[in-house]
Formats: C-alpha cells, sequence, structure tokens
C-alpha cells in the first residue's frame, strides 16, 4: 500500500462513458422532468437497463467485480470505488434520474448484506432479467424516521402456515411505486419492509422481509410531491394483514440478547453512506462547474493563487467551493476505498455523509446567490440543483444523526453514554 | 489507483516523528513559548530524525529521494508535537530544499552536503515582507541583474535564525516574476535586526528582521533561474501540513478534556453541542488532510493541477486550523483561556497560517 491517487482506468472510462449518457439522456430533459413530477423517462430506464446488463452489472448499479484471467496479475478490489463514480456522475447528470436507475438499489442491498445465501440466488437474479426491475427500502415510518428503534410495524407468524403476518405504514419509500406495482415494462420486483417480531426486545426485534411485488394487503398509498429529486417516486406503503413465506426474513427468525438484526441495518448504512455521498458530490460538481462557465462568460475570472486578502468576494466564494468539494469527494473515495478493501469504515463512512450533506447544500446554495437572478430563475439548472441537493443531508440519515455516529465514533461512546 | 495508507517506510517514519512529538516536543512546548526559547538539545534530536537528509539523493550526502507525500505525513506528525519546535528543527530545509528543487549542480555541490552530512545549522529562507497585501507572487523586496550577478533591495521579516545563519535564501522580485538569491552572511548591504520579531505566537522560535541594501546574491538556478510556482507549492503543502498537525494536537486535548469534564451529572461530552464540535472538527480535519495529500502526490507526479491543488490545500487548510484550534479553547471554556492549560498556544499559534507562509518547505 502506498497513498495514491490516480483514478483506476476502468473508472476513467465508464465515467467517459455515463458523462454521454448525462449530457445527452439526462440533461437534454432535466427541466421536464422536475416539471412532470412522477412521469418516468421510459427511454433512461431501458437504455441503463440494456447498457448495465450488457456491462455484466446484474442489471443495476451493483458491485461488480470483473474476474481476473487467468495468469493475470492480482489488482486490488475496486468495486465500491466505481460504484461511487458512477453515481457521482449519473448524479451530475441528473439525481432524480440516478435514484430511478433500473436495479436492486437499497432493497437489493439488504438482501445482499443480510440474507442467506439462498435468499440472495432466490430474490437477486431477476435484476438481470429482460425487463428492468426494482426493489426498495422500507424503514421510515409516520413516528420513525432516524429514531429507527422507534419502528411499530410488526411481524407475527402464523404456525399454521408458516407464513409471517405484516402490519404497518411505511413513508418515504424511494421507489416504492416501481417496485411495487405492476407495470408492463418493468419485471416484478420486491420492496424490503423492516419490522419487529417481538416489541419488547427494542432493536434486537427487529427484522427485514422481503415483500414480493403484488402481495395482497400492501398497497401504495400515497406518491409524496417534493422539493427536489422529482423524477423518483417516493411512495407511502400500508401494510394490512399481509402475508409473506417464513423464509423471506433476512437475519434469524428468532430473537436473541443482541442487536444483531439492526446491527444488519446499520452495516448497510456504513455501505450506502458514502455512495449518497457521492450523488450529492455530483450534483454540486455540476453547479460548480456551470456556475464558473457562466462567470467567465460574463468576464468574470477567477485568479487561484491570491492570498485571501487580495481576493474578491466571488473568487473567495468559488475558491472555497473548490476546496468543499474536493476535500468531499476524497472522502467519500477514502470511505469506499476501505469498503473494498474490507477495512471497518463506520467512521469514514459518517464523515463523507456528514461532509458531503455540508458542502452540496452549501456549494448549490452559493451557486445560485452569485449568479443573483440568473440562479433563481427557472431558465438555468442552478434552482433544481439547489432543490435536489438538500436530500443529500438528510436521507441515509440527516446530517446530525451522522454528526451523532461520528461523535460516538471519536470519543468511544456508545448509544447510551452518547444520545 | 486510489489508495490511502502510508508504505511501510512512511510509516516507520511517521512512528518516529510521531514519537519524538508526543514525548519531546510536546511536553516542553508549553516552556519553550513562555521562556521565548527552543532548547537546542531539542532541536538537534529532531534533526537526527533526518528527514531533509532522507529526502536528499546520495550524491548529495543523503539517503534517499524527495517526496512531497512523505515531507506532509512527516510534517503534520512533528507539528503535532509543537509548530515553533516542528519550525526551528526543519529551518534547515527552508535553505536546503530549494537549492534541491531549483539549484544549479554547483549551488548543490557547494551546500548540500555539508548541511545534510553536519549538525543541525542555521541556514534559513525569507520570504515574508511586513505589508498587510503580502503576496509571495508580487514581492517588494527587488532584484536587478547587474553584469553577470544581482543586486537586491528591500526588507524581509520572520526569518527563523537569521541571527546565526550562515547563508539564507532571499526570495524577491525580478522584473515582476519572484525568484530565490542565494545571499551569504558576510555580505555586504545585509543587515539582521538585533532584536527578535514579537508575534502573537511562535515566540520560541527565534525570528529576525532582514535588511538588504544592494546585497550582490547568486541567483537559485544560475542566469536561467529556477520554477518558483514548485518551491511554492512546497511551501504550501508545508504549511498545510503544520496546520494539521497544531489543529490535531488541539483536536486531542480538547477531545480529552471533553471526556473528564464534568457538568450536570455527565461528561461535556455526553452533550451534543460538545460532541458535535468535536464531531465537525475530526471531519473538517480529515477533509483538509485528504486535499494535502492529493496536493503532494500530484507534485510527486508531476501532474498539471498541482499547483492549484497546493493552492487549495494551503488555504483551506488554514482556515481549517483557526476553526478547529478556536473551538479547541472553546471546549475548555474559561480553562481554555488560562495559559497554563495548552489550547490557547495552539489558537495564537492556529491564527497564523495565511501569514507564515514560507516559513515551512517539503
Amino acid at each position: 500500500m502506498t497513498i495514491e491517487f490516480e483514478a483506476p482506468k476502468p473508472i476513467v472510462q465508464m465515467q467517459a462513458m455515463l458523462k454521454t449518457v448525462a449530457e445527452n439522456m439526462m440533461r437534454s430533459t432535466s427541466r421536464e422532468m422536475d416539471e412532470n413530477e412522477h412521469a418516468i423517462p421510459w427511454d433512461y430506464v431501458e437504455f441503463m437497463h440494456t447498457a448495465m446488463r450488457s456491462m455484466g452489472g446484474g442489471g443495476g448499479l451493483t458491485i461488480n467485480e470483473e474476474k481476473p484471467k487467468e495468469g493475470a496479475e492480482k489488482r486490488p478490489p475496486i468495486g465500491y470505488q466505481k460504484l461511487a463514480a458512477q453515481i457521482e456522475m449519473l448524479s451530475w447528470g441528473d439525481v432524480g434520474y440516478y435514484l430511478i436507475t433500473p436495479g436492486g438499489g437499497l432493497g437489493a442491498a439488504a438482501v445482499a448484506a443480510a440474507g442467506s445465501p439462498e435468499q440472495k440466488a432466490k430474490f437477486l437474479a431477476r435484476f438481470n432479467d429482460d425487463k428492468p426491475t426494482y426493489a426498495a427500502m422500507c424503514m421510515t415510518e409516520p413516528g420513525a424516521g432516524s429514531d429507527t428503534s422507534a419502528i411499530r410495524a410488526r411481524a407475527v407468524l402464523d404456525e399454521k402456515t408458516n407464513e409471517w403476518v405484516i402490519n404497518g405504514e411505511k413513508i418515504f419509500v424511494t421507489a416504492g411505486d416501481k417496485s411495487f406495482n405492476e407495470y408492463e415494462k418493468l419485471g416484478k420486483g420486491f420492496i424490503v419492509v423492516w419490522a419487529s417480531i417481538d416489541p419488547t426486545a427494542g432493536r434486537s426485534g427487529m427484522r427485514a422481509f422481503v415483500v414480493e411485488s403484488g402481495t395482497p394487503g400492501v398497497k401504495v398509498t400515497k406518491l409524496e410531491h417534493k422539493l427536489g429529486i422529482r423524477a423518483s417516486d417516493t411512495a407511502s406503503i400500508s401494510l394490512v394483514d399481509a402475508r409473506v413465506p417464513f423464509e423471506n426474513v433476512l437475519g434469524k427468525p428468532t430473537v436473541e440478547k443482541s442487536t444483531t438484526g439492526f446491527k444488519g441495518a446499520m452495516a448497510t448504512f456504513d455501505a450506502t453512506r458514502p455512495l449518497v455521498a457521492a450523488s450529492g458530490i455530483g450534483v454540486a460538481r455540476a453547479a460548480l462547474e456551470f456556475l464558473k462557465e457562466k462567470l467567465a462568460e460574463n468576464g468574470v475570472e477567477i485568479r487561484y493563487g491570491l492570498p485571501r486578502n487580495k481576493m474578491t468576494s466571488i473568487e473567495r466564494d468559488v475558491i472555497d467551493m473548490d476546496i468543499q468539494l474536493r476535500s468531499a469527494w476524497l472522502m467519500t473515495l477514502k470511505a469506499v476505498w476501505m469498503a473494498d478493501n474490507k477495512k471497518p469504515n463506520a467512521l469514514e463512512s459518517s464523515m463523507s455523509k456528514v461532509r458531503a450533506g455540508d458542502v452540496t447544500t452549501k456549494v448549490t446554495q452559493k451557486a445560485v446567490e452569485i449568479l443573483g437572478p440568473l440562479g433563481y430563475s427557472r431558465e438555468f439548472l442552478f434552482e433544481k440543483w439547489f432543490r435536489d441537493a438538500k436530500i443529500t443531508d438528510i436521507y441515509e440519515g440527516t446530517g446530525q444523526i451522522n454528526r451523532l455516529v461520528v461523535a460516538r465514533q471519536i470519543l468511544g461512546y456508545t448509544g447510551a453514554e452518547l444520545r | 489507483m486510489y489508495s490511502f495508507e502510508p508504505n511501510e517506510e512512511q510509516q516507520m517514519l511517521i512512528d518516529a516523528v510521531g514519537k519524538y512529538a508526543a514525548n519531546d516536543l510536546r511536553p516542553a512546548a508549553h516552556d519553550a513559548e513562555e521562556n521565548h526559547e527552543m532548547p537546542q538539545k531539542l532541536i538537534s534530536k529532531g534533526w537526527e530524525l533526518g528527514l531533509l537528509q532522507a529526502s536528499t539523493p546520495e550524491a548529495y550526502g543523503g539517503f534517499g529521494e524527495r517526496s512531497a507525500v512523505t515531507g506532509v505525513l512527516a510534517v503534520e506528525e512533528m507539528a503535532f508535537g509543537d509548530l515553533a519546535g516542528a519550525l526551528a528543527v526543519m529551518t534547515p530545509s527552508l535553505f536546503a530544499t530549494p537549492i534541491l528543487l531549483g539549484g544549479t549542480e554547483e549551488q548543490k555541490q557547494e551546500y548540500l552536503p555539508k548541511i545534510i552530512e553536519g549538525a543541525w545549522a542555521p541556514y534559513t529562507g525569507a520570504l515574508i515582507e511586513y505589508s498587510f497585501d503580502f503576496d509571495p507572487n508580487a514581492l517588494k523586496t527587488t532584484a536587478k541583474a547587474e553584469g553577470g550577478t544581482y543586486v537586491l533591495s528591500g526588507e524581509k521579516v520572520f526569518v527563523p535564525f537569521a541571527k546565526d545563519a550562515e547563508a539564507l535564501i532571499v526570495y524577491a522580485n525580478l522584473d515582476g516574476v519572484t525568484q530565490g538569491f542565494i545571499v551569504k552572511k558576510e555580505a555586504a548591504g545585509l543587515s539582521i535586526s538585533a532584536e527578535r520579531e514579537k508575534l502573537m505566537g511562535l515566540n520560541a522560535l527565534p525570528m529576525y528582521r532582514v535588511k538588504l541594501e544592494n546585497v550582490t546574491a547568486e541567483r537559485l538556478g544560475g542566469a536561467s533561474g529556477h520554477n518558483f510556482e514548485l518551491i511554492l507549492a512546497s511551501m504550501r503543502i508545508a504549511s498545510a501540513a503544520a496546520a494539521l498537525g497544531v489543529a490535531k494536537s488541539s483536536f486531542e486535548y480538547a477531545k480529552n478534556y471533553a471526556k473528564e469534564r464534568d457538568a450536570f451529572g455527565v461528561k461535556i461530552a455526553q452533550k451534543q453541542a460538545v460532541a458535535f464540535m468535536l464531531a465537525e472538527i475530526v471531519t473538517e480535519l480529515e477533509a483538509m488532510r485528504l486535499l494535502t495529500w492529493e496536493a503532494a502526490w500530484q507534485l510527486d507526479n508531476a501532474k498539471e493541477d498541482a499547483f492549484t491543488s497546493a493552492f487549495l490545500a494551503f488555504t483551506g487548510a488554514a482556515d481549517m486550523a483557526m476553526m478547529v484550534t478556536d473551538r479547541g479553547v472553546q471546549i475548555y471554556g474559561g480553562h481554555g483561556y488560562i495559559r497554563e492549560n495548552p489550547v490557547e498556544l495552539l489558537m495564537r499559534n492556529g491564527r497564523g497560517f495565511p501569514m507564515l507562509l514560507g516559513l515551512a518547505i517539503v
């Protein structure tokens, strides 16, 4: 090992390809999709599905390690790094589009993280089929956001039929509609529902259940209207006596005095937080690059190399944005590099998310401010990026929750010691 | 490839420097500052770690190749101990490294072996000028070509160990471009202030004013000169790395204090108001560390963006050091304001980075 910052070739090539997609299929219709909430850009969905399948990507944005050729030198794994770079570039195109990239998403991630080999084989194969297919994660409830231990959804085993009976209300399910409801052009997806099998056991009673598309008793009750990321559907899902087979529970079906069930969910977050960071950074980079273009068009030059007290206000702002954005990206890279190399990265993961949440919010806000009326106008995408970027500091753990995680890590405190 | 782990050799160096910083520099920092004196024994011990020696090729008396990445790793560790101590130990680099980067073969042969092979000796560099708009790319000290030689005029401030220096590199404005010049202590027209500089921090580091009145000097790199941007970038990342070390020191003190100090029946670290400050500090530190590493790596690999990256790392790390060291004092509360405790000195030192460019180089 040594310290190195050379982007691996497969990542550079992939970025170049996705940039073309971003420019031709995303940016060209970004505004239209923003103004027609919940419309589905089928050409993007179908193109991405076909493209990712042909690249052996398992029909989605997943960790995809190329098998080394025989006799070839063994290379260090870069699957997570590549995925983060993909997400950054797609989000540079349009983060709403990125969020509806077909594939298993967080639902499949939960299966991959906590499922048995049989479950993985059964539930994950579909993403490689002919039609684009989605899966979603149902965690949040009206009364339980970041405090996931407050989840009230219940799963009870009906021993006669050997089925789990699930009741609960889930909200803010990203891609919940496309994962659960039937569409002619989509394959049969699933949702992963978090529910308690023993409410007296707190977090250790929490389990995730795979609920297949179309399961009776499950309904998408609402699609949210949002500040940004409007191409992405955010569903409310109600489960009333929904029955799923016994073998659809991820992890142990019995409760022991431990928090392994919940830790499964948290482990998923360690893996996904830097990916959310990467997505936000893509949006912010779009805003910063376009801001620089607009400034140049208007004859404003950014002089790098001056002492702070000789810079103009705009130079200070833009240079700060450069510093913030680049460092946020490097933190994200480090977190996924650690994941690739099987190093525990709970701290780095949450730090990258804290940083990216702050940076993407500030950079996109500043871009709008610096450009004045041009920034605020819907003629350009600045105001949209500003709205889109805000979600970075909210989903997958708000900035505050991630600060808590970081603080506990560096102080060596448990959740009870630092609430 | 991306990779974020020091190699074995670098790790050994970090460990050795870290040990010296923690066991020797850190405990001495308070008294050194109060007494305005850095014990020579401490400086010599730091010199014997061989940082400069390890980044100088064998041909000039050293035993390695310069690596900016290794340099920033070492500087952060050293500055974690004490900024004044670290700068004192590394002062000879202010003379040797620019020669290594931009000197002619003759200049390298003349100076490097005797510096590298000898005991710590006061060779130094003079960049800063006493002006609110000090800018290394727009110096007021001038250099004029006269025949085959150059004549310098102007005034430099904050020059470490200038009083005893055998020779120093003075940076001056040559027709609008900054260039370094080698000035020997016996040069006519060179005068060093009798009194030391008095600054908000860094009082253990003896610094002086240097006046140049038509001083004849030798240009770094000879008649064709050298690329000052490279030297400046090497100064910037060294400064950024030193800022990381100072900030990390403040963070460690504040974190430990917050875990000790009781209030309202719990440790203050158990309060989100304090815990979040610490979380933000560690995040900001890591952000600027990676930015500095990347800039150093780009310099080592002669990447196109290297100079801009070094500028961004320096600018960002300087801000970071101020933010972090200020919070260090804040977390200590009233005790932070008392000079018996270490965090106020770190805050005074932490403020200096934007104006103290040129006191370190890797």
